[in-house]
């Protein structure tokens, strides 16, 4: 059993919530161990002072002093993970502050989270495998090149998605709908080796990602059964051939969404999630479902239509939905109404993930969703810059599993 | 002899005074105690579990933070069950230190709107506010009918 990675929690809220127990055994889950910064009494109104934010909540007065600590070198830690109530806003200041203060002046991976009483341990399990890998896998991360034959496979919660790659080069490609999650992995590896022409007992190395990723890792026997934000991080910088320096990743996935700050291909600080599938890939399916077109079709459609005409707002996606009935029932036009659901979407990443990490460029978008260049460009509007979308981008997490497996080939 | 609500509702030194006068302080240790001697329950630390936000809604709305109605679900029990209050504001942390300043607010609003007698006064700053400070506690707990 290797030793596990140190997480200090810095948090308000957590333990009156009856949720320090779901923190616990997800850290515990992913061989990580919960503590909390030990400080004196007499540092706490010290650092608190030092650090400028003038809150009143004592929990989070205490929250500052430990990140303090950490950052000083007073307290080891190997990760952060830093956690505040759900609809709190003085916490939620905190939070986001004290993440950024963690990331920008210590090289330890921080996540932050806002929980509510209903928050599991299988909520946190993904975020906590991500910060537990970036602590403990810096070596297997700093993998800049992909050798020999791998195979990587994402189970993801809309698609499924294999890859074979051979010296550096994408070789085999398989993709569909998730339907049976092992049936539809066995689909797509089929056709991604029989595109690399090889045989599976060829394959010197497999990684598999995604939701399925238990599941589908121990049907295939793979090396690597790895959470996507790190796959995804890894493939981004990979295929945009940016694997040093700065970079953000925005993966707008079937159920949830991704936005991560990468530094040198090893992801810093992320974010998952989404208020609702409002501001997921599923409220574009069920738009291109509603237009009649196909979703590879939505894209283009909305490229030719103005989002300001018509007002939308899918916070929620029912609510979306109606704004998209009332608007083609008023006389919009299909590509008005397209235009305006990716600007929806794109909206409420921006508003509810982007602001919880830091946007530094090049900004990369990767997952089935890039291929809608209506929602590409929403999002490069909303973020006034050039959004780079990598060949392959839909394969994001197959070509990161792909890439890292090859740190498991044996010699010989 | 009374139930006296203190506030800060962690603070020993007032729990330990107002049990000194025969009366019964109502304060965290006792609500935590409830919870980690209760047999079955397993949510460390303090054993409770995402149903306290749930009882907490009797004082918080649901779009009360659960942080503030897992506290609510402790502390609101014990306001509606005491006879007197005794309220110290701006207290040092080692003092006591309740760590929500919403749960807070909520809290010493609550006491003000049952009317019951409630001692209000500020933390000392020095040596002779503290003597006035433990005077007045005194005399307080001592009109509420008790005695050293």
């Amino acid at each position: 059993m290797t030793t596990p990675v140190r997480i200090a929690q810095i948090s308000c809220g957590p333990e009156y919530s009856g949720v320090q127990q779901e923190i616990n055994e997800a850290a515990r889950a992913v061989n990580g161990e919960i503590f909390f910064p030990d400080i004196a009494l007499k540092d706490i109104m010290r650092d608190f002072g030092e650090f400028g934010l003038d809150v009143r909540s004592p929990d989070l007065k205490l929250a500052i002093a430990r990140a303090k600590a950490l950052v000083d070198g007073r307290v080891d830690a190997d990760a952060v993970f830093v956690a505040t109530c759900f609809r709190c806003a003085e916490a939620a200041i905190v939070r986001n502050e004290l993440r950024r203060y963690i990331h920008t002046h210590s090289r330890l991976p921080v996540v932050s989270y806002s929980f509510t009483e209903r928050t599991t341990a299988g909520t946190l399990l993904t975020r906590m495998e991500a910060l537990t890998t970036i602590a403990r896998r810096r070596a297997l991360l700093a993998r800049e090149a992909q050798e020999g034959l791998t195979m990587g496979v994402d189970s993801g919660s809309s698609t499924t998605k294999a890859i074979v790659m051979k010296d550096n080069k994408i070789v085999g490609t398989g993709w569909q709908p998730t339907t049976e999650v092992l049936k539809s992995a066995e689909q797509v590896i089929g056709h991604a080796l029989d595109e690399a022409g090889v045989r599976r007992d060829e394959i010197e190395a497999t990684g598999t990602t995604g939701y399925g990723r238990f599941l589908v890792g121990k049907h295939i026997r793979a090396d690597l059964v790895q959470e996507e934000l790190t796959t995804n991080s890894k493939g981004a910088v990979y295929l945009a051939d940016r694997q040093h320096g700065p970079a953000t990743v925005i993966d707008i996935g079937g159920m949830d969404n991704k936005a991560i700050s990468v530094q040198d291909g090893i992801p810093g600080t992320f974010t998952m999630g989404g208020i609702c599938a409002g501001a997921s890939g599923r409220f574009l399916e069920m738009t291109a479902k509603r237009l009649g077109v196909d979703i590879t079709e939505l894209g283009p459609l909305a490229m030719r239509g103005f989002s300001a005409h018509v007002p939308m707002n899918s916070y929620c996606i029912v609510f979306g939905t109606q704004s998209l009935v009332n608007a083609l029932a008023a006389g919009s036009s299909r590509e008005d109404v397209a235009a305006a659901a990716c600007h929806s979407v794109a909206e409420q990443v921006f508003e509810q993930q982007l602001q919880e990490v830091d946007i530094k460029e090049p900004v990369i978008m990767v997952g089935g969703t890039s291929l809608i260049d209506g929602l590409v460009y929403a999002m490069g509007e909303l973020l006034q810059t050039k959004i780079m979308v990598p060949k392959y981008s839909q394969y994001i997490g197959a070509v990161g599993s792909a890439l890292l497996a090859s740190g498991f080939i044996k010699d010989g | 002899m009374a139930k006296i609500f203190i506030y800060p509702a962690t603070s020993l030194i007032l729990s330990d005074l107002v049990a000194r006068y025969g009366h019964t302080p109502l304060s965290s240790a006792i609500a935590v105690r409830e919870r980690i001697q209760t047999a079955g329950i397993e949510s460390v630390p303090l054993q409770i579990t995402p149903e306290e936000p749930k009882k907490g809604l009797r004082w918080a709305a649901v779009e009360v933070p659960s942080g503030v109605r897992g506290r609510m679900a402790l502390y609101g029990p014990m306001i509606e069950a005491c006879d007197a209050a005794i309220v110290i504001n701006d207290a040092d942390l080692a003092f006591g230190c309740m760590g929500c300043a919403r749960t807070n607010e909520l809290i010493k609003y609550l006491i003000r709107e049952k009317n019951v007698p409630r001692l209000d006064l500020n933390y000392p700053k020095n040596e002779e506010e503290g003597v006035r400070f433990v005077a007045a506690i005194k005399r307080f707990l001592a009109e509420m009918g008790g005695g050293e």
